[in-house]
């Protein structure tokens, strides 16, 4: 396993015998985490397609 | 499911595995099922759709003009629900069971469930396919009010829904477990990373199905008297279309798995292909905006944001993907020692293989064909040349059946010795297949794109108008693109003809693929890059450079000519 490119948090032993850094970078926090992920693919269309979407369409006057 | 039901779930880990003698992977006997069911009743669903297909293509051939009007709609419906909904979703849930409880050693969480959500899906899709056959929901795939279909049409993709939702559920589930048993190291393996994305988007999807299809239902039965025309298709296409994305990025995910199993190709850099995984997240669901460029109530500001600045990030994320791929095949073929020139590493790949030849295949139709017409049509200018022509099913039927459905076509050739432990039977026929389908779809898309550029509408039973008040000529190019087309798609179906017949024919009458079966004849590279997490780690890739800069100036000449013909087409001085 490529271990130099993984890292779940903590300083544990890799299989080359390193320890891993203590501090994980951001990036690689939000990518091992589904379910902020989730959160994120479901939040970002939501407001940006539908959301907005919906207000477009609303504001559209009623043909008299 | 209850906090009991749940804690039980995870604390069952004394269920039955093998061990795989190819992979070495731990198989759980509950996984191993769920993904066999899947993946039978997606290939059913593709043989019946494939049949209606056939006759959609076979009837707008103007020479052969085989089905009257009523039944060319309800073969139409037939045909999208069938491979756009069925074929498709059905193989995604086994391909969320395979990238989850199979890559990560793991067994599968709430199995009864997994169950549950697939008879959910088996009585919604016979419900909805019923439906259209007995002839009064001709709505078509998008299916748009005011036209109304039968409640149970409704019900049964609602039904459906509800069964994919809970076959995502379990396989986040099954991550859960994964994780809290330390069954992986680390990160997931990128396989099951994109797998994580197309589940995530499916949930988007299913939400956004719910939230128009609930009411158009209880519309159909008479509770609500009205649906908003506009309301409702753009709701509809945040399923309609983000459908096609969970299709993307799960046949991305197959492309990367094909790539690691038949050749130990890993991406070049994990982190990058999971970057652009991430855009794919963000991003790649705004698309559906695309559906309503041509609305004349909704702004321009609403439409450009979400058709061409955010998702040409998510185009990123496709062409990381088209540079990965290629780019991982090449690393892997030179540490293999195929070095000669700068595309001996491609002219040594196994093409013989119809995992790897199809993979291939899907890849390179996918960006040239699908990936170039999307982003032409996902600009708001130059999607008026073609916005609702036959245009837009060409491009679909690249990015849909040439980039997915040949991905998936290519991933059964793996699945079936790996999964169903049988040999290939017809080993030449399946040599041929992927060729003989990949051809005939690409002449569809091409074909179809062609008369959609001269304005041959999207959905119309008869380009020739014979029986209308008002005719229209189209040039004799638009026939002959037509004609073209029809002889494509007899091709695309002898070759998903092949696949059923070598698939079904396999897992009936195949050899058992025995110990002594998998040393005279691996199919799997060593090294288990499927499965573990990490990248090649370089650059060094001349062929690749050269095919990504062909792909380049392919893009910028037709995106150009375009903007070249819609000056044309409005002059401006």
């Amino acid at each position: 396993m490529a271990s130099s490119e993984s890292q779940d948090g903590g300083s544990q032993a890799t299989e080359g015998g390193g320890a891993r850094p203590d501090r994980v970078p951001a990036m690689q926090r939000l990518l091992d985490n589904p379910f902020l992920l989730l959160f994120l693919g479901v939040v970002m269309p939501t407001v940006f397609y539908l959301i907005w979407g919906i207000m477009e369409i609303i504001q559209i006057p009623i043909a008299k | 499911m209850s906090v009991g039901a749940l804690e039980g779930a995870l604390a069952r880990p004394e269920e039955k595995y093998r061990i795989c003698g190819d992979t070495g992977l731990r198989v759980y006997a509950k996984a191993e099922t769920l993904i066999k069911v899947n993946a039978v009743a997606a290939v059913v669903f593709l043989a019946v759709g494939g049949l209606f297909g056939l006759l959609v293509a076979l009837t707008r051939w103007p020479a052969v003009h085989i089905l009257p009007a009523e039944w060319f709609y309800t073969a139409l419906t037939a045909h999208g629900a069938a491979v756009l909904l069925f074929w498709i979703i059905f193989f995604e849930m086994a391909i969320l069971y395979f990238a989850s409880a199979i890559l990560l050693n793991c067994r599968l969480a709430a199995p009864k469930f997994a169950w549950l959500g697939f008879i959910l899906m088996i009585v919604g899709s016979l419900m909805a396919t019923v439906a259209v056959l007995q002839g009064e929901s001709s709505v078509m795939f998008t299916s748009y009010v005011p036209m109304k279909a039968a409640p149970h049409f409704y019900l049964g993709i609602i039904l459906f829904a509800v069964g994919a939702l809970l076959g995502c559920m379990v396989f986040f589930g099954t991550l859960v477990i994964a994780k809290e048993e330390k069954t992986y190291e680390g990160s997931v393996p990128l396989v099951t990373f994109g797998a994580i994305t197309a589940a995530i988007i499916a949930v988007f999807t299913i939400a956004s199905g719910a939230i128009i299809l609930v009411p158009t239902f209880l519309w159909s039965i008479g509770y609500i008297s009205h649906i908003d025309t506009v309301m409702y298709k753009l709701v509809w296409w945040a399923m309609g279309h983000s459908s096609q994305q969970i299709n993307v990025s799960a046949h991305v995910a197959v492309w990367y798995a094909i790539a690691a199993l038949v050749l130990g190709a890993k991406p070049l850099s994990e982190k990058v292909s999971r970057t652009a995984f991430l855009l794919y997240i963000l991003f790649l669901q705004l698309a559906s905006a695309h559906h309503l460029l041509a609305e004349p109530g909704i702004s321009s500001e609403w439409k450009v944001f979400n058709t061409s600045y955010a998702i040409y990030l998510a185009v990123l994320g496709s062409m990381i993907h088209g540079m990965s791929l290629p780019g991982a095949i090449e690393a892997a073929q030179r540490r293999r020692g195929f070095n000669k020139g700068v595309f001996g590493w491609l002219r040594q790949a196994p093409w013989g293989n119809p995992a790897f030849s199809g993979m291939f295949m899907s890849l390179v139709m996918f960006g040239f064909l699908g990936g170039i017409s999307g982003v032409v049509l996902g600009t708001e200018q130059i999607n008026l040349l073609m916005h609702n022509t036959l245009y837009v099913p060409g491009h679909f039927h690249a990015t849909v059946v040439a980039g997915t459905t040949l991905a998936f076509m290519a991933v059964t050739y793996l699945v079936v010795p790996l999964i169903f432990r049988r040999e290939l039977i017809l080993p030449a026929v399946a040599r041929w297949q992927p060729y003989i389908f990949g051809i005939g779809v690409a002449g569809i898309s091409l074909f179809m794109m062609g008369a959609g550029t001269l304005g041959v509408s999207r959905r119309h039973w008869d380009i020739t108008f014979s029986d209308s008040v008002f005719t229209f000529d189209y040039p004799g190019t638009a026939f002959l693109m037509m004609g073209l087309n029809g002889i494509s798609a007899v091709l695309a179906a002898v070759g998903g003809l092949m696949y059923v017949v070598v698939v079904v024919g396999s897992i009936l009458f195949g050899k058992v693929r025995d110990e002594a079966a998998i040393k005279a004849n691996p199919i799997v590279a060593p090294g288990n890059a499927v499965s573990t997490y990490g990248g090649e780690g370089t650059l060094k890739l001349p062929g690749t450079i050269v095919l990504v800069t062909v792909f380049f100036l392919a893009f910028v000449l037709y995106y150009f000519i375009n903007w070249k013909f819609l000056s044309e087409v409005w002059p401006l001085s």
